[in-house]
């Protein structure tokens, strides 16, 4: 194999009581990938988010995230990836500086490699000047790209973004996927998840789930073809309705 | 119907709502389409009488928000953003709740969630936490209007839902039209605005335009052209040196570019070529909702 695989799940399973949340998933991710993990409400999605980031144990099958197992080996596999999420990102009483430095203590940051990044991460977003005000002040749109470039502070193997621009103005929402194809090129695997289908369409690869399983997988042009669509809409509403 | 005069609402030197104003007829299915922070939550929690306004005034089927508070509250059907139903009771005690503090019965107004509740009913003896996400909000859908109210007012009920759920909704909403119901729905979904009778695009507390749908769409000052290629980025940044380019965004796997009127098709097929972009397609389109939304957005409100 010469491409890196840095999520490898097979047969992954996840049982609440009677209740199969995720059921034998098996799929790669490559380095460098952006992956969009699609699905309808309560198909898996998080379950398998939670696993797949070593929250939550699996029931039976395994995965390898990062080169490390997400039952046996979750601490290591944590310092090795990034998540946000629109729901949690960044802390609201802290400013942007000790927001970063917060992330860069935990993920074992040197003190001159955080100042080091905050400088860089500032720069190129052009947020020096509010680098002192507080979280709650910023504009969402501001904020997710904060988080964003927080989640990789460390520049992780892969990073999880759960919905990161819900909510978001459509032309934000169009400068944070640039910070995704920046972080891709950068060698950074992304997995997201998004409701907005037109995003869908941004991916290298998307992967459709409905019900605990995974029901389609495959490039935008191989979707649209398989399933005779004109774009992800189509295809989405044709699987999952 | 709803008569939104000139509202303001400030918190500290934040200011929320900048002086809005517009008129929601009685039946009307009205779309408020903005971002989020654009003032969407405050207005409508003004509109519930739930905060009061710092200027202007509110006024519903005759009843103003801040004197008469007592009557907008049964009148109105509200749907808050954040999920607003009781996660520990099942949804057959939360629509009960709901119906007794509005002094009535399920049974009475039955016929008015009688679709909706059907979906329900093989679960009416969940937990609310425990139903997918879609299931909630059809639960919180009709809980809010088990006290028939005259007014629906749904604060972004389609945001976190997936496509699917999405479109059965606005399936619901546009049923419950047929009964007379005047609503007010916000979303941050650009194409959810096509569904609506007249849409108000809202941003940083301002109203951006109002109209039809189809009427903003037709506001749109340049011509647009959608550009599919091999790679989107690419293309994006060989538009950047196109001297008759307005703006160029990606839309899904093809590129939106905007430019004067007089341009051609082989204007744009030179330029992309001598730039070797491999064009799968190029074709003038009508703008939609939200190409209009990011032109306003840029600040050229004033030409429209």
């Amino acid at each position: 194999m010469t491409e890196e695989n840095v999520i490898i799940a097979k047969e992954l399973t996840r049982t609440f009581g009677k209740f199969t949340a995720v059921n034998h998933i098996s799929f790669n991710v490559k380095r460098g990938e952006i992956f969009g993990f699609l699905g309808a409400n309560g198909a898996g999605k998080t379950t398998a988010i939670k696993m797949l980031t070593g929250i939550l144990s699996s029931s039976s099958g395994t995965a390898v995230v990062a080169g490390f197992d997400i039952n046996k080996q979750r601490n290591k596999l944590k310092e090795k990836i990034g998540y946000m999420s629109q729901k949690f990102s960044l802390y609201e009483d802290l400013t942007l500086k000790e927001n970063i430095r917060f992330y860069g203590g935990i993920y074992g940051l040197s003190k001159a490699e955080i100042i080091r990044k905050t400088g860089e991460m500032t720069e190129r977003l052009r947020l020096k000047e509010i680098e002192n005000t507080l979280i709650s002040e910023i504009p969402l749109g501001w904020k997710q790209k904060i988080a964003f470039s927080a989640a990789i502070l460390h520049h992780p193997k892969i990073v999880f973004l759960d919905e990161p621009t819900s909510g978001v103005d459509p032309i934000t929402r169009r400068q944070f996927w640039n910070l995704i194809y920046e972080a891709a090129a950068d060698g950074i695997t992304v997995f997201v998840t998004t409701h907005y289908m037109d995003e869908a369409e941004y991916c290298d690869r998307i992967s459709i789930m409905t019900e605990g399983h995974i029901k389609a997988m495959g490039t935008l042009r191989e979707l649209l073809t398989k399933y005779d669509s004109k774009n992800m809409d189509e295809v989405f509403k044709k699987l999952a309705g | 119907m709803i008569k939104i005069e000139n509202i303001s609402k400030s918190y500290g030197s934040v200011k929320a709502l900048k002086g809005i104003s517009f008129e929601v007829q009685k039946g009307e299915l009205y779309g408020l389409i903005g971002p989020d922070g654009s003032g969407k939550t405050t207005l409508f929690r003004i509109l519930t009488s739930l905060l009061i306004p710092t200027g202007g005034k509110a006024v519903l089927n005759g009843f103003d928000t801040v004197k008469d508070y007592r009557s907008i509250r049964k009148m109105v059907g509200y749907m808050p953003e954040r999920f607003s139903l009781y996660m520990d009771l099942t949804v057959i005690e939360n629509l009960t709740f709901f119906a007794t503090v509005f002094n009535t019965t399920i049974h009475e107004n039955y016929h008015l969630i009688k679709d909706i509740y059907q979906m329900l009913e093989p679960f009416k003896n969940r937990r609310a936490g425990d139903l997918s996400g879609g299931m909630k909000q059809k639960l919180a859908l009709s809980c809010a209007l088990i006290h028939k109210p005259d007014i629906l007012l749904l604060d972004e009920p389609t945001t976190g839902v997936d496509p699917v759920s999405r479109r059965d909704f606005w399936e619901m909403l546009k049923n419950l039209q047929k009964t007379g119901l005047t609503t007010l729905v916000s979303t941050p979904f650009m194409d959810d605005a096509a569904l609506c009778d007249r849409v108000a695009l809202i941003q940083n507390g301002d109203i951006l335009t109002i109209d039809t749908p189809t009427g903003i769409a037709g506001k749109y000052p340049h011509k647009l052209w959608k550009i599919v290629s091999e790679n989107n980025y690419r293309t994006l940044k060989v538009l950047e040196s196109f001297n008759e380019r307005v703006s160029a965004f990606s839309f899904g796997n093809s590129v939106h570019l905007s430019t004067g009127m007089q341009t051609s098709k082989e204007d744009i097929q030179e330029h992309l070529l001598k730039n070797h972009v491999n064009i799968i397609n190029l074709e003038p389109i009508p703008a939609m909702i939200e190409d209009v939304f990011m032109e306003l957005m840029s600040g050229n409100k004033q030409q429209l």
